[in-house]
């Protein structure tokens, strides 16, 4: 079984993020770079299906700069076979889907599996996206992956917001990782040695023929409004007195 | 100009405020292109839901019935809202940002090649939408560059339409080709609480790490949390500490909240659940640490031992009633 993977190079969730001076986008400098933390337990999942399969392929994508090699580094160090860089410049989540899409096409995985957002956009959208395109099931926001049929249907459990929802589909499927499906692993030393003579396939997503550019424009970025500074109260009888009187909630 | 669809979620034979304040945020699209706002209700008998859909304020409910719509899966929801924008005339579809909102959207967006705005906050009069970014620390303007639109709404930030004339219904018949390969609904474990629902809830108590265990979240939290009639929060570090089920996650990857009272109970206010409450009307923090950066945001910060102001304010609040 074939498992793709992705690996966005996003700010680490820990960094103060500030908007630039021309309000064009963010403060970059000092901003310590990390794999986004979903694509890290969708990375996770898919190393656990290999480990019980014992004859899994995990290969790792990531879309962006160069300086993604750092991420997908990351992903191979924790145990991933081989990693794609696919280089564009800043595309939207719908370029992103049809680059994938093209990745998909080339691979023939059985499975992809994303995180359920990134955290610097948080658009929650390319795996869905990537679903349609390809016209295959989607499982968004799952906390349970189990593989049956000797890996040809699986059955998941979402985490939705009236509770939990359990789907079955066929593969090949597109699946994006909630925060409970699982804990990630930390690169182990010899896992980052072995790490640095894993392959690493580069790809110009200009060479793939298809629509690059933003459907959605990025018009202005503004800080969130200010909150007016509050207050200290010495008791939860001044609480209760504050709630009743000021601010008239209780 | 073209009319503005909305996608209406129902369950158990009721809509969800969720769906009323989508409406509110397409009646604020459609006021820039001047079409008409369309509820679409689609599932396999809808019986009473279309009533209280002709309630919320849209031009029209248009109601779409079948055996293959009987569950919320996104392909075959997909296939169907296609089909119901093309037979309105509709070239906005507007979603609630739900975990149904979020499923469905962006599989339609990719289908009809439309641009897509997730989790907007504003709609401005030029047509630009706003939204967050960044766990909430940035908000983007942004243009849906595409003749087709999708979008999802946070719905903290619409309103529902007051006072709305009765809407016209009409029920549409489609045919809708499931493919193959589609997704199979197995079950659903709801989560069942007799308190208010959390994304709805005038008031909301959230407890974080400092609970220490899932069983204080049960013996300390919950009394204060039934004392003021109302919903249970928590904190990521919570839920990963596996203290309280992830459907109580407030923040950037849980739900987003904007009760008028919000209590934050042994937080200690990580940006990330910043961005899912700071928007509430007042905020109240207690957290023995004084340096925690939830106070920042409190309106009224206590800093205290949460073993002992707790009980003390459940007590209190109870002796008010």
């Amino acid at each position: 079984m074939k498992i793709l993977v992705t690996a966005k190079r996003v700010p680490d969730p820990e960094t103060t993020i500030k908007v630039n001076a021309d309000g064009t986008g963010i403060e970059e400098a000092g901003i310590k770079w990390v794999v986004n933390p979903f694509d890290e337990i969708a990375i996770e999942e898919a190393l656990r299906i290999k480990e019980a399969q014992g004859e899994a392929e995990v290969v790792i994508v990531s879309v962006g700069s160069a300086d993604c090699q750092e991420q997908l580094r990351t992903g191979l160090a924790m145990g991933a076979d081989r990693a794609i860089l696919v280089s564009a410049d800043n595309p939207d989540p719908t370029a992103v889907s049809r680059i994938l899409e093209k990745i998909v096409e080339q691979e023939s995985p059985d499975l992809v599996i994303m995180g359920k957002q990134a955290i610097d956009d948080d658009s929650n959208e390319v795996g869905q996206m990537l679903a349609q395109r390809l016209g295959w099931p989607q499982a968004t926001f799952i906390s349970e992956l189990e593989l049956a049929g000797g890996g040809g249907s699986a059955t998941c459990v979402r985490e939705i917001d009236g509770g939990l929802e359990t789907l079955s589909f066929p593969l090949p499927a597109v699946i994006t990782a909630d925060l409970r499906l699982n804990e990630p692993r930390y690169a182990s030393l010899p896992g980052i040695m072995k790490a640095r003579k894993k392959p690493m396939e580069e790809i110009d997503a200009s060479s793939l023929g298809i629509e690059l550019g933003r459907s959605v424009t990025i018009v202005s970025v503004q800080p969130p409004p200010e909150r007016a500074a509050g207050r200290v109260v010495e008791s939860v009888d001044e609480l209760i007195a504050a709630l009743q009187g000021e601010a008239k909630v209780l | 100009m073209g009319n503005v669809l909305i996608y209406g979620e129902h369950a158990g034979g009721s809509i969800p405020k969720a769906t009323a304040v989508a409406v509110g945020a397409a009646q604020q699209i459609a006021a820039a292109s001047g079409g008409d706002t369309i509820l679409a209700l689609l599932g396999n008998d809808l019986g009473g839901v279309k009533d209280a859909a002709a309630q919320l304020g849209a031009t029209k409910v248009v109601c779409v019935e079948s055996a293959d719509l009987e569950h919320e899966t996104a392909d075959t929801r997909t296939l169907a809202m296609k089909a119901v924008a093309e037979a309105t005339g509709s070239d906005t579809v507007v979603f609630a940002a739900t975990t149904a909102g979020k499923d469905i959207a962006p599989r339609l967006a990719a289908s009809a090649e439309a641009a897509i705005a997730s989790d907007v906050t504003a709609v401005n009069d030029d047509g630009t939408l706003v939204r967050p970014m960044y766990a909430g620390n940035v908000f983007a303007t942004v243009k849906l560059e595409s003749d087709f639109k999708v979008v999802s709404v946070r719905t903290t930030a619409f309103e529902p339409v007051e006072g709305a004339a009765a809407s016209a219904s009409e029920d549409l018949s489609l045919s809708i080709e499931k493919p193959a390969n589609a997704v199979e609904f197995v079950k659903l474990d709801a989560t069942v609480s007799d308190r208010p629902v959390l994304t709805e809830a005038e008031r909301v108590v959230a407890g974080g790490r400092g609970l220490k265990s899932g069983d204080n979240f049960t013996t300390v939290l919950e009394p204060l949390v039934d004392a003021l009639g109302a919903a249970m929060g928590a904190s990521r570090a919570a839920v990963d500490a596996g203290y309280v089920p992830n459907d109580l996650q407030v923040g950037q990857t849980g739900k987003v909240i904007a009760p008028t009272l919000y209590i934050g109970v042994g937080i200690s206010g990580a940006i990330q659940h910043l961005a899912g409450m700071k928007d509430s009307k007042v905020i109240v923090a207690i957290n023995k640490d004084a340096e925690a950066p939830i106070f920042s945001v409190a309106d009224f910060g206590l800093v205290a031992d949460l073993f002992e102001a707790v009980p003390e304010l459940t007590e209190k609040v109870k002796s008010l009633a």
